[in-house]
């Protein structure tokens, strides 16, 4: 019989007044046992990461508070006890990782000396053991080098070793619980698989009860016991992870699991043989300037592309595929001349675009558009909608009163309010400013149309939605696109031919039913592999199909 | 408009300043009509006491009318301080935005130059100015703008390092946008509350500069000013104290209201403040 570890009864968080909605979270009930896994699932605003912060007394007092119910751990209520109390039970009993290991680590310290800092507040131990143990710890988890990592600055260290730095800092005094808040959302699918088998890992030697936070489905499927889906601070289910995630009853988690993209790659258009763009041989090397007057040392340089070469075919979707740092942003600016390649050739309709001059380039900017990754970030906050959208027939010389007449069709065309033309884009959500994006792109009827990572910053029942939109567009405009992502799911869904990326090179290309079926790189085998969840997808596709027709109509 | 006049008027002091900067203004406009005459005028008894031979703060060594000087001082004041200031902000956005937005050796050079005129001791180095190009109400604003500037250059500099790398900066890239119409239209009205701050801020500093330079009988000599009064009358100060002590008080009065209405344009306009409203 497994004990019980922690048991929320009626939880109710109220928010301040004057928020968007009085609760934070509604009447949650949740237990977790030693040595389980919970995962708590839920798109942005569902109240899921509010339920940890609770757990581990970390509401922003006083305007978000506890209003009802209890949070009983090992007999003991939470939401009652002492300061110096919760003090205890945090780090000791109940520790927490957060999701970007870079913030949540003191960039001022030492890695060493960070974990110093738990056993001397907690336990009474002598310096020579506390150090003994922080390298027995760090080497636990995994990390190469300990001594060598005791020493290191968090600055010195990739997304992967931070979050194993932040997992034995939050294993240090062995917890009953471990909260895990999105861990692996900043990390790239290879560092993600295996942080998550660190921490199935760990939790198998300590018996942690584990609450995991998530948005992936995938990743749920591959470590939960049990899940919980919240919508709007309200628990909608809950249950065992087979029958939830291959059974789900709740509308709202049928509507979620649905809208996970499958593995399965889509079946190919057939590609034209007519070459719209060619990328042939390009370098792109960072770094390696000097100060005024050629002084100081040259400073470190990377090879961001080296020797890239690819085509891009008449009315085909060409995915560019790779993890952080791969070159595949890089690749996008170069063709888009927001960067200047070193050498190389990129060429649309015999001419070589990549050596113009800025004026030269201006008119070859309506064949050739962008859409952009972050849709906070990608649309100027002091102009209104429409004129964003008109700028560019704007300045490519289309008189106003044309411009505006465009801009209010693309509104409609990707499925806005006619109003939204006079308003700004704060007064939008991240999947509308997307589609005022996409809009933006579309005002210059471009033939080439680029796509950014246009879905990561999304949640993914939007995900589905402009990822739809984007492919009505590209039949209706008959446009070739190239799209970069991380997510090989987003591309088996997407593209017809796909294009790996790894340090700056391009290490397979092919079709993408191809290379789902028979991946020759190594590369591109460990990340198929790593994807979160790829067993469950193509069991319970099946399934699925029947329902995703469903919710789209 | 509404949104920040109310975030604004959160911070009690600073409609304090607000209030009292307007009386200030008022003051300066109506100086014709509450003393319709020259300041610089011998208007009665030397010397003599507030409230006595018809002087409400009293008359200075020559029998000059200090309120007098006072109301048409503040004219002087308010006008260098807000002259000086836009001169000042203007001359700081076209290097910070040229050095920021292109980046790279353009950013080296204005930057160096920048920082020799960063490096000299503000004051003195007006005085020098003054000095070289002959005491007036022009030569003034000058010494005054040039040593106010590097600090607006640096911040338009930082802002528009941060905002050029924006995607919303990328995209007009795309769209095949002129720099100056992306400077101009994109970057700039997105770094405009810093800039109304710490511009608001320097109006305060150059009032202060305008007086310790007429102080030392570097201001305009034809022109009443507030520091002007404290130096001619320093060298009474135990005899007839009031002759400086009340153009004190107004320099006073005027840059602390300033401050605060610049920290209360801070509150307003910082949106991370706003944020945790």
């Amino acid at each position: 019989m497994k004990q019980k570890l922690l048991d929320i009864a009626d939880l109710y968080i109220e928010l301040p007044k004057g928020a968007d909605r009085q609760y934070a979270i509604q009447k949650v009930n949740l237990e977790l046992k030693q040595g389980e896994t919970l995962c708590v699932v839920g798109e942005s605003g569902s109240g899921k990461s509010l339920t940890a912060r609770a757990i581990m007394g970390l509401l922003p007092q006083p305007h978000v508070r506890v209003s009802n119910g209890e949070i009983i751990f090992n007999s003991e209520d939470i939401t009652k006890v002492s300061y110096e109390r919760l003090r205890e039970l945090r780090g000791s009993e109940i520790s927490m990782i957060f999701q970007e290991p870079m913030t949540a680590l003191n960039p001022v310290m030492s890695i060493g000396s960070q974990i110093d800092e738990i056993f001397r507040y907690h336990v009474d131990m002598s310096k020579a053991d506390r150090q003994k143990r922080a390298v027995e710890l760090l080497d636990d988890v995994n990390l190469p080098n300990p001594e060598q990592i005791m020493r290191a600055y968090p600055h010195e260290l990739s997304g992967g070793q931070r979050q194993r730095a932040m997992i034995a800092m939050a294993l240090a005094l062995k917890p009953q619980i471990l909260i895990a808040d999105e861990p692996t959302t900043a990390l790239d699918v290879t560092t993600q698989a295996q942080i998550l088998k660190l921490i199935k890992d760990m939790q198998k030697v300590y018996n942690t009860g584990v609450l995991f936070i998530t948005h992936d489905f995938g990743v749920v499927a591959d470590i939960a016991d049990r899940v919980m889906v919240m919508q709007h601070g309200i628990v909608v289910e809950s249950g065992p992870v087979k029958q939830v995630l291959n059974n789900p009853k709740h509308p709202y988690t049928k509507a979620l699991i649905s809208a996970v993209p499958s593995l399965s790659p889509r079946k190919a258009k057939t590609i034209s043989k007519e070459k719209v763009l060619e990328v042939q041989n390009v370098c792109k090397t960072f770094g390696g300037g000097r100060g005024l007057f050629g002084f100081g040392r040259p400073s470190r340089q990377v090879e961001a592309l080296k020797d890239v070469t690819l085509d891009l075919y008449n009315g085909e979707t060409l995915g560019v595929v790779g993890e952080s740092g791969s070159g595949k942003s890089t690749l996008a600016r170069c063709i888009i001349r927001l960067m200047d390649t070193d050498s190389g050739a990129i060429t649309i309709e015999g001419t070589q675009i990549n050596m113009l001059k800025r004026k030269a380039m201006r008119a070859w900017r309506n064949k050739i558009q962008m859409v952009f990754q972050d849709p906070f970030a990608s649309l100027n906050p002091r102009i209104k909608v429409g004129d964003i959208i008109a700028q560019g027939p704007i300045t490519q010389g289309i008189n106003r009163e044309e411009a505006i007449k465009r801009a209010r069709e693309l509104i409609s065309i990707v499925g806005l309010d006619d109003k939204s033309f006079d308003r700004y884009p704060h007064e939008f959500s991240g999947g509308q400013r997307q589609r005022i994006g996409i809009a933006r792109s579309l005002a210059l009827k471009p033939e080439i149309l680029i796509a950014d990572e246009p879905v990561s910053a999304l949640d993914v029942s939007i995900q589905s939605q402009i990822l739809d939109l984007l492919d009505d567009i590209r039949e209706q405009m008959k446009l070739s696109m190239i799209f970069i992502t991380h997510d090989l799911r987003v591309a088996a869904q997407v593209c017809d031919r796909m294009a790996v990326m790894q340090y700056g090179e391009v290490v397979e290309i092919g079709k993408t039913k191809d290379i789902f079926a028979k991946p020759q790189h190594p590369y591109t085998i460990d990340l198929l592999s790593a994807v979160p969840g790829k067993d469950w997808k193509s069991s319970a596709s099946k399934k699925l199909t029947k329902t995703k027709t469903k919710s789209k109509s | 408009m509404r949104d920040f006049w109310n975030r604004y008027k959160r911070n009690r002091s600073a409609v304090f300043g607000l209030v009292v900067i307007f009386l200030v203004i008022l003051m300066a406009a109506t100086a014709d009509l509450l003393y319709a005459f020259d300041p610089f005028r011998l208007a009665g008894k030397p010397l003599s006491s507030p409230g006595t031979n018809g002087f409400l703060l009293g008359s200075d060594s020559l029998g000059r009318d200090v309120a007098a000087g006072i109301v048409h001082g503040a004219k002087t004041s308010l006008l260098i301080g807000l002259v000086a200031t836009l001169v000042a902000v203007f001359i700081g956005i076209l290097f910070g935005a040229l050095a920021g937005y292109y980046g790279g050796q353009i950013d080296n050079i204005l930057m160096r130059v920048t920082e020799v005129f960063q490096t000299i001791p503000s004051f003195i180095f007006a005085i020098l100015l003054v000095a070289i190009l002959k005491p007036s109400i022009y030569s003034v604003v000058i010494a005054i703008s040039v040593v106010s500037w590097p600090g607006v250059a640096r911040l338009v500099r930082g802002e528009f390092l941060s905002l050029k790398n924006r995607e919303f900066v990328q995209a007009c890239h795309t769209l095949g946008m002129s720099d100056l119409r992306i400077m101009l239209r994109e970057i700039l009205p997105n770094c405009l509350s810093p800039i109304i701050v710490i511009g608001s801020l320097m109006i305060a500093t150059a009032i202060l500069i305008e007086s310790g330079l007429s102080f030392l009988g570097l201001g305009d000599p034809n022109i009443m000013s507030w520091g002007f009064q404290i130096g001619a009358g320093r060298t009474m100060l135990r005899s007839a104290w009031w002759v400086c002590t009340f153009p004190g008080v107004a320099i006073l009065i005027t840059v602390l209201a300033i401050n605060l209405v610049g920290e209360g344009l801070n509150d307003a306009l910082n949106p991370r403040l706003r944020e945790r409203n």
